[in-house]
């Protein structure tokens, strides 16, 4: 019982990463019908440039404040030089795009950087506490379930309560439309873009420190992770996003805690992958009047 | 302009690919006598991008798991290769064989032994193809390159887990030697070469026949327009998953050949790396352009090769040499991947095949107009409209609402 606990609360707070990481995934699919392939890599090259600042001057949470800015300034770059020369209507292409940004970004960072693990280390403890005989969380993990809920109510307050945000999601529902009525959805969704990033790059320095460091593809497997979950959720829903990035962390957790085989872990996320996409292909919280991708 | 391919019957048509594949093949491989790995490699891997450039290009569904269906093809054939040599089914070993290919000394595996453990690979990955391929006709573009990203992940780990696929250490594979008199004139790995050649121009033969037959024009028009496809009487799901396990089987068959030139089976060789490797193969040679493909695949095989020829000529230090290999060719690759795809849809042998055209890349913002599009030129009076251009293909330019 003690180890279900555990895997539990341990579950939660590895998914609430794999949320915030989905939720930049969806961020841009609403806003230019784009998963983003390269989304990992430009959060390492992110991570990379903060750190590279943060070990110097202002340690980790210097780096945690620089890493979206540096993330979003990327994720900028790239929608206005590459993804939005092809258009609309090219969705493949888009995809092969992002694909070969992503091995540039991972290429430049691996003749930077170097191909070994650096380590990315932890501003509080990473022990796990110990509440009246049951192994719950470390004091990193609490601080990294605080920081992702500080950004999801600050996000979903952006969307809900600001002109911004407004004109965010109408560009992203109705582009012709909001066109029409003054919006300048372009500029809209590079703006989202460079949100998503952002989002991407915080939920990379908040990740990295749990594992062995940073490495061009160390977001990889965290990119594949959040992309099941955000398909979990439904693409289209950042609700159904973080619901499924706290999903797929707690069934991870599961598989892989009580079988005592990490390798099981990639295994587990095709199969939910593929049942999600066979049983409900729009998501399990997807709405009634939900676009056709 | 007559164009002389219109008139040409398929079947004959494919049959010249492949012969004209076999010929080049056997020519390279005395050509280039220090580089027969690498011309064995490109032989592998252009089967696995024949089968995926028509699922791109012709289905317009992108697989980012290739490796994922020749660790498939690669692991079966071993296991099948391994169990009929076990069950005795050898020859005496020839003599003098020696080299880079040379196995442990003892009986090699019976010559048919070889086709055998191949098929077994390709029902293999196609079985598994159709497994994926049942979620993948329900899924479109980002959905199935997702899903199909996360299947080429695994390969790795299951062979960790599957005690008999023997982990990151790989199996050895008993593979047939080349028979006596055959064997010593040419050498082992040369032979090894034609044999991989044999099995990539069959591929090449009957998928440039069945491309240009009604299977492909099938293909074409569930790619365009899944609704008015299913209105004549297209069953476009089934074409679909008819695209899907084809570019799986023909990735397995690459993953067999790959065992049979190497005489191992390692999860190593099919990483996401040779996934995207292979995506960039089909891409600048031209998604749905099956001679594309073998073109893309020289180059992708060739980049890292010349890279590292290059730094050894200009004397690179070793610290300069380290940081740069495999970084600079994947730089390279992923480059081209974004400017080929930002400048034409096509690829490049798509250009070489229509003859020259206007080109024109704007550098304005994508929702004026023209400006930000690639504007294909008038459209040509009696070609075929469609042979295999690139996935959702640019479309006339549509005026802009504002102006």
């Amino acid at each position: 019982m003690a180890r279900f606990i555990f895997l539990t609360i341990d579950g939660l707070a590895t998914g609430a990463v794999y949320a915030t990481f989905a939720l930049s995934l969806v961020l841009i699919w609403r806003a230019a019908r784009i998963v983003n392939f390269a989304q990992g890599a430009i959060s390492v090259a992110a991570a990379d440039v903060a750190w590279s600042v943060g070990s110097r001057v202002g340690g980790w949470w210097l780096g945690l404040l620089l890493a979206p800015l540096v993330g979003a300034l990327l994720g900028v770059l790239m929608q206005r030089f590459t993804v939005r020369r092809l258009g609309p209507e090219r969705h493949l292409d888009a995809i092969i795009v992002a694909i070969g940004v992503a091995m540039v970004v991972q290429a430049v960072l691996g003749m930077v950087f170097g191909l070994q693990y650096r380590p990315l280390p932890a501003p509080v403890s990473q022990t796990v506490l110990t509440v009246g005989g049951v192994p719950t969380l470390s004091p990193y993990k609490l601080l990294v379930l605080g920081a992702v809920a500080l950004l999801v109510v600050g996000l979903a307050l952006l969307f809900s309560r600001t002109a911004v945000g407004l004109r965010l999601r109408a560009s992203a529902l109705a582009p012709e439309v909001s066109r029409l009525l003054g919006v300048e959805v372009e500029r809209m969704t590079t703006l989202a873009w460079g949100l998503a990033t952002g989002v991407g790059a915080f939920a990379a320095m908040l990740v990295l420190p749990t594992g062995p460091g940073l490495h061009p593809t160390a977001m990889d497997g965290v990119f594949i992770t959040a992309f099941t979950a955000a398909v979990l959720g439904g693409l289209d829903s950042p609700v159904g996003a973080v619901v499924g990035g706290f999903a797929v962390g707690l069934v991870l957790n599961y598989v892989t805690g009580y079988t005592d085989e990490p390798n099981l872990a990639p295994v587990a996320l095709l199969g939910l992958l593929l049942a999600v996409l066979l049983v409900r292909p729009n998501g399990i919280f997807a709405g009634p009047t939900i676009r056709r991708a | 302009m007559d164009d002389p391919r219109v008139r040409m019957n398929p079947a004959a048509r494919g049959a010249v690919a492949g012969l004209a594949l076999l010929a080049a093949g056997v020519a390279a491989s005395y050509a280039l006598p220090d580089r027969l790995f690498a011309l064995g490699q490109v032989v592998a891997w252009l089967v696995a991008a024949a089968g995926l450039t028509v699922l791109v290009g012709l289905s317009g569904q992108l697989s980012l798991g290739q490796a994922g269906f020749m660790a498939t093809g690669a692991y079966a054939a071993a296991l099948t290769q391994n169990a009929l040599y076990a069950a005795g089914f050898t020859v005496a070993p020839p003599a003098g064989t020696s080299g880079r290919f040379a196995a442990a000394a003892g009986p090699t595996a019976a010559g048919w032994t070889l086709p055998v453990a191949l098929l077994a690979g390709v029902a293999a990955a196609a079985a598994v193809g159709a497994l994926l391929g049942l979620a993948a006709v329900r899924m479109r573009g980002a959905y199935l390159a997702g899903a199909t990203l996360v299947f080429g992940l695994i390969v790795t780990p299951v062979t960790v887990l599957v005690d008999a696929l023997g982990g990151e250490q790989g199996l050895r594979v008993h593979v047939p030697r080349a028979p006596d008199p055959v064997g010593s004139a040419v050498g082992e790995g040369r032979f090894r070469v034609w044999v991989a050649l044999v099995g990539a121009a069959l591929v090449l033969a009957i998928l440039t026949a069945v491309v240009r037959g009604r299977w492909g024009r099938d293909l074409r028009a569930a790619r365009d327009d899944e609704a008015a496809a299913a209105l004549v009487g297209i069953p476009v799901a089934r074409v679909r998953l008819g695209a899907f396990v084809a570019s799986a089987a023909t990735a397995g068959l690459g993953g067999g050949l790959y065992v049979y030139l190497t005489g191992t089976a390692l999860p190593g060789y099919f990483g996401l790396t040779t996934s995207l490797f292979l995506l960039v193969a089909v891409v600048i040679g031209g998604a749905g352009r099956l001679v594309g493909a073998v073109g893309g695949t020289l180059f992708v095989v060739a980049v890292p090769i010349v890279t590292t020829e290059v730094m050894s000529a200009v004397d690179a230090s070793p610290a300069l040499q380290a940081r740069l290999a495999g970084n600079a060719p994947l730089a390279l690759l992923g480059l081209c991947l974004v400017l080929v795809t930002l400048a034409t849809p096509g690829g490049w042998s798509a250009r070489l095949g229509r003859g020259p055209r206007r080109v024109r890349i704007g550098w304005g913002r994508a929702d004026q107009g023209r400006s930000g599009r690639l504007d294909l030129g008038r459209p040509r009076a009696g070609r075929r409209g469609d042979r295999g251009r690139g996935g959702t293909g640019a479309r006339p330019p549509i005026p802009d609402v504002r102006e």
